[in-house]
């Protein structure tokens, strides 16, 4: 898999700052529709699933500022407890961060065996600080939106990467 | 030699994160212990208002769209049904004015103080909160509009929660089912009063401290008792399906199930009470001054 990757090598363009702004308010926006019932478990959390892929394809321009005030904005949005979102982020964009290099060695497939643990994480903090505030344990299906988060990781990959496709094959004049 | 990087990327990841991870604790801490931070909430708030208010928008779109495609026998089929209802009510109302009247009548011969008037907000659901830990819906009324914090939530059929948080054009309201939300009732068949708890789960209401002997059956009707000043007394809240007492325990176990449809319909009305409840009487406190009088 990876010398596929290797051998149909694809010079990407530089990727524009706006297009990542409109990437992560679209991420937002999405975890912000009015989900219920089944769908809020299935839902993978857009935001954390975003701003892992910015981390780990663009450390240097997404970083913890953005994870960490998408973080507040959920916390608002969901009147949940204000800075549980915003903890959680920042620890996911220092993972993707941190694995970055890493990460971007392996082909798809292997890079959701990275992502879906760093997922659970973010689920596994939110859960602590809310078991910490008195809140029970909602059950196992709080889990789901992780794996289906994991699931989403490739066509996300070619979706936010569409932009920075040359419009022209460069081997023809 | 010290390490030089050969590009300036500012403090190292580790550091980064030590900050901002930091940062949240300290939020996280004031918000849950000391209430600090309501102000910076309600900035935030406003910078996530048109983003809210534009997720909710395909959701209604949709339901726009849906209503236009009704058939016409399921429209005259609901006309009907409404027509027969406003039927109902308008006797009803009647009824009501003529009591309303004459409890009037009554309290003034007795001299008692009269119901505090309550009048209705109209609120739609934006969205339920995405929080698998609590039961909050959103709604798009705030300040602006009068809502304040503590004001009981109304559907056609019962109480469905409170208002517990406030934003400038939005509001949060806390479901019934909320595990940690209690209502103060009353069983609308011998008035014994009781506090309800939301446990948690949808549907399902738990009577609290409730003695083994208590009179409460299966199909009893709880209202708001209007004893805590903050509900108006006589609203629906939750009928009794489950009693079970055990000798093993002290307290009866008792599920009740929400008569309102709880996070079930977008449009509810936020209950406002016209008349502030009396204050709180001062607990008498003997005076050495009225002692000696007594003595003397």
């Amino acid at each position: 898999m990876a010398d596929a990757r290797m051998s149909r090598q694809v010079i990407l363009l530089p990727v524009r700052t706006g297009f990542i702004v409109l990437t992560l308010i679209a991420a937002l926006m999405m975890n912000l529709l009015p989900w219920s019932g089944t769908a809020l478990w299935v839902k993978p959390d857009f935001v954390a699933l975003v701003v892992l892929y910015w981390c780990i394809e663009q450390p240097r321009k997404v970083g913890f500022v953005a994870a960490w005030l998408l973080g507040l904005f959920m916390d608002v949005a969901d009147g949940t407890l204000f800075g549980q979102h915003a903890l959680a982020y920042s620890i996911l964009a220092y993972a993707g961060i941190v694995l970055h290099r890493r990460v971007r060695m392996f082909s798809g497939t292997s890079q959701v065996l990275h992502v879906v643990p760093l997922l659970l994480m973010n689920d596994l903090i939110v859960l602590a600080i809310r078991t910490a505030g008195g809140a029970e344990f909602p059950g196992f299906q709080y889990f789901i939106g992780s794996f289906v988060g994991g699931a989403l990781w490739l066509p996300l990959g070619v979706l936010l990467k569409l932009p920075q496709r040359p419009r022209h094959d460069p081997d023809q004049v | 030699m010290e390490h030089q990087p050969f590009f300036k990327t500012g403090p190292t990841p580790l550091a980064r994160l030590l900050i901002f991870a930091s940062l949240s604790l300290v939020f996280l801490v004031a918000d849950v212990r000391f209430h600090y931070l309501e102000t910076l909430r309600q900035v935030a708030a406003v910078v996530v208002y048109p983003f809210q208010r534009l997720a909710a928008a395909p959701a209604s779109i949709a339901g726009r769209i849906g209503e236009f495609f009704v058939t016409h026998s399921s429209l005259r089929e609901e006309n009907n049904r409404l027509r027969r209802e406003n039927f109902d009510n308008a006797a009803r109302q009647q009824q009501l004015e003529a009591l309303q009247a004459e409890n009037a009548h009554l309290r003034r011969l007795h001299e008692a103080r009269g119901r505090a008037e309550v009048d209705f907000i109209a609120v739609e659901a934006l969205y339920a909160a995405r929080d698998p830990f609590s039961r909050k819906l959103i709604v798009d009324r705030g300040t602006q509009h009068d809502v304040r914090p503590g004001q009981p939530v109304v559907d056609e059929r019962g109480v469905v929660g409170q208002v517990t948080r406030v934003y400038p054009w939005l509001a949060e309201v806390t479901l019934v089912t909320d595990k940690g939300q209690f209502v103060p009732v009353q069983n609308v068949r011998n008035g014994l009063r009781a506090v309800l708890a939301g446990t948690g789960n949808d549907g399902a209401l738990d009577l609290r401290f409730i003695p083994l002997n208590a009179d409460f059956q299966n199909g009893d009707r709880l209202v708001t008792s209007g004893i805590d000043g903050v509900y108006p007394p006589g609203l629906p809240v939750a009928q009794v399906t489950h009693v079970e007492r055990s000798a093993a325990q002290i307290f009866a176990r008792i599920t009740c199930a929400p008569l309102g449809g709880v996070g079930a319909h977008s449009h509810m009305l936020i209950v406002r009470a016209r008349q502030e409840a009396p204050p709180r009487p001062v607990e008498e406190q003997p005076s050495p001054r009225a002692r000696k009088s007594r003595k003397g």
